[in-house]
């Protein structure tokens, strides 16, 4: 036994302190946590159901998926659900992508009459919470457009983000340098082109996390599909919590249909991760 | 350029400094068309919808009476709301999963930072596997959970049972409902807001904590004098955005009810939030004017709450200093 314990034992490299065993283990409960309840439904969608009622419960995969997979499709409009669900999702991160690079460009870098007024608004309005517009929203799409029931009725709402024109203006403001723009005006480009050429490529970065975070949001989104939707033309999400409210649930059919709402994202996740990490941690520095 | 006072024509203007007519009106008119599109969706499905909620809250309008819409009743949906005991019940039930979901969240989140913090072999795979539970969707979290949280059959109740506790009929109870929903909502956002907290104490200075550890501060100490002061503004950044979330809870609740009529929130409403409660009322019930004035009193809620989270950091600041 070493009498003296070596002052560096957690050497300190580049500012930061080296992880000790306890720090691994604490670390692996919380991944486990974290992962388990996921682990769980693939294994729940894959048994049947008095295989989940089974004590103590079984924790390893059978072979029932595909099974259950069938009747969640079987037993509500899952596949249509899947349809909508990507349109919705799809459209809506276009239209905000699109509309957020315009709209973030303009109160970037050029000038107007009126610019920080309506900049300010609209900060204003990104602390106002949604829910506040529901009912109206409700009566317009039920009574004035009679959109109830259809996908437009997600989309054209969620078609811009206030959020989306600030995350992106404030990207632009640091990262797009003036001299390029004033150097593409002598050369006589139009704002148009200038957007085209230069903005959208320097933005791109930005763009691509507000893209992929609009598209999460918009697949996993359940409020107002719940109210504006029925289980004939549901989105996913939609066509789970009608799976959820049948009078006997089949757990395992049930927690199928989790994991058909769940795995698009997970395989987005999986593929993009790094970005949305990234995304996430220098949005909280700029906030 | 104001000191020339030469007559135009003797001003020597370079050619590329010639700006065309079409490119001035470019300059002009372009920032309101790029503007455009944004303002007039928000304008109309954004901005519109929150003033006309002011509107029909002063309205008896309700489904199920034609010509209601036109009626005008004043103040008189608040009126009712003051006395209305489910809507009292519902402000309750938020306020407690509010306290519940929110505290333990945030200081799991503060712990979750500092251990991500360490350097870490793997350290990408880490913090990507605490934020998977954000990127799945509240629907499927909470039939997921449903399930975990059974009462014959849950694998929670198995687990407590191997401690001797007994089970548990998770949503029968107003404290268990309450405590079950908050893990929920725990689960899905602890680490993402961990990452937030990460974020911030990776700007804060390494020397500060260099020149503590000189002077003999322990490990905790610096947490409590460096860490957490530095992390100020990002703390009560992420107090205030789960405060609001938190406030607005509605799939969680609803999809913990395993009934035909989810909205009510439980066999005593025990579990039923201000956001349900909405949602039964003008939906379920048809009700327009009577919910808008929900939403109404809802927003003043908010607006209360977050107003006593800054008051309070800002005391807390003014005792440490």
């Amino acid at each position: 036994m070493t009498v003296v314990e070596p002052v560096r034992r957690r050497g300190r490299r580049d500012g930061q302190l080296s992880a000790g065993k306890g720090t691994y283990a604490l670390l692996g409960a919380v991944v486990l946590i974290s992962l388990f309840p996921l682990y769980w439904t693939f294994v729940a969608a894959s048994r049947t159901n008095s295989d989940i009622d089974r004590v103590p419960p079984s924790l390893i995969p059978g072979g029932n998926l595909f099974a259950n997979l069938g009747k969640a499709f079987h037993e509500t409009e899952m596949r249509l659900a899947l349809i909508n669900s990507f349109l919705v999702a799809s459209t809506i991160t276009i239209s905000v992508v699109l509309t957020s690079t315009l709209a973030g460009f303009a109160f970037a870098k050029l000038r107007f009459r009126g610019r920080n007024l309506l900049l300010a608004g609209l900060v204003a309005t990104m602390m106002v919470p949604t829910q506040l517009g529901i009912i109206p929203l409700y009566i317009m799409m039920s009574q004035w457009l009679h959109w109830n029931d259809h996908i437009q009725a997600l989309i054209v709402p969620a078609a811009a983000s206030a959020f989306g024109v600030f995350f992106i203006r404030q990207y632009l403001v640091t990262a797009l340098p003036t001299e390029l723009l004033e150097a593409a005006r002598v050369d006589g480009c139009s704002t148009l082109r200038i957007y085209w050429n230069i903005v959208l490529p320097v933005a791109r970065p930005a763009a691509a996390v507000l893209g992929m975070l609009t598209f999460m949001t918009a697949w996993n989104d359940f409020y107002w599909p719940r109210v504006v939707l029925t289980p004939q033309n549901p989105t996913v999400q939609v066509a789970l919590s009608t799976l959820a409210g049948g009078y006997l649930v089949d757990y395992s059919v049930l927690l199928a249909g989790a994991l058909i709402a769940t795995l698009p994202m997970l395989v987005v996740f999986v593929v993009m991760g790094r970005q949305i990490l990234d995304g996430i941690m220098q949005g909280a520095i700029k906030a | 350029m104001l000191t020339d006072t030469r007559p135009a024509r003797q001003r020597t203007i370079p050619r590329y400094q010639r700006v065309p007519r079409w490119h001035r009106m470019d300059m002009k008119v372009s920032p309101y068309l790029y503007i455009a599109p944004f303002f007039v969706l928000f304008g109309v499905f954004g901005l519109f919808p929150l003033l006309y909620t002011g509107y029909v809250s002063l309205l008896g309008w309700r489904t199920d009476t034609a010509g209601s819409e036109h009626t005008f009743v004043g103040l008189a949906n608040y009126g009712k709301l003051l006395h209305d005991q489910f809507f009292w019940n519902a402000l309750k039930n938020t306020l407690a999963i509010g306290v519940i979901s929110t505290g333990p969240q945030l200081l799991l989140a503060l712990g979750l930072a500092h251990l991500l913090n360490y350097k870490l072999r793997g350290r990408t795979l880490f913090r990507m596997s605490v934020l998977v539970p954000n990127v799945t969707s509240v629907a499927a979290v909470t039939v997921i959970f449903v399930q975990l949280f059974g009462r014959d059959y849950g694998l929670i109740n198995y687990v407590l049972g191997l401690f001797g506790v007994k089970h548990l009929d998770w949503q029968a109870g107003t404290w268990s409902s309450w405590i079950a929903i908050s893990v929920i909502v725990t689960w899905r956002w602890t680490g993402y807001n961990a990452l937030i907290y990460l974020a911030g104490m990776q700007a804060i200075p390494f020397e500060l904590y260099e020149s503590a550890a000189l002077d003999g501060a322990s490990r905790w100490r610096q947490f409590r004098s460096i860490t957490i002061p530095m992390l100020r503004p990002t703390i009560l950044f992420t107090v205030i955005v789960s405060t609001i979330g938190a406030l607005q809870l509605f799939g969680e609740p609803l999809l913990f009810n395993q009934s035909q009529t989810p909205e009510t929130g439980g066999s005593q409403h025990q579990f039923q939030v201000m956001a349900v409660y909405t949602y039964e009322m003008f939906l379920g019930n048809g009700k327009f004017g009577y919910g808008a004035a929900i939403s109404w009193a809802m927003f003043l809620v908010i607006v209360v709450i977050v107003a006593i989270n800054l008051t309070l950091a800002r005391r807390l600041r003014g005792v440490e200093e």
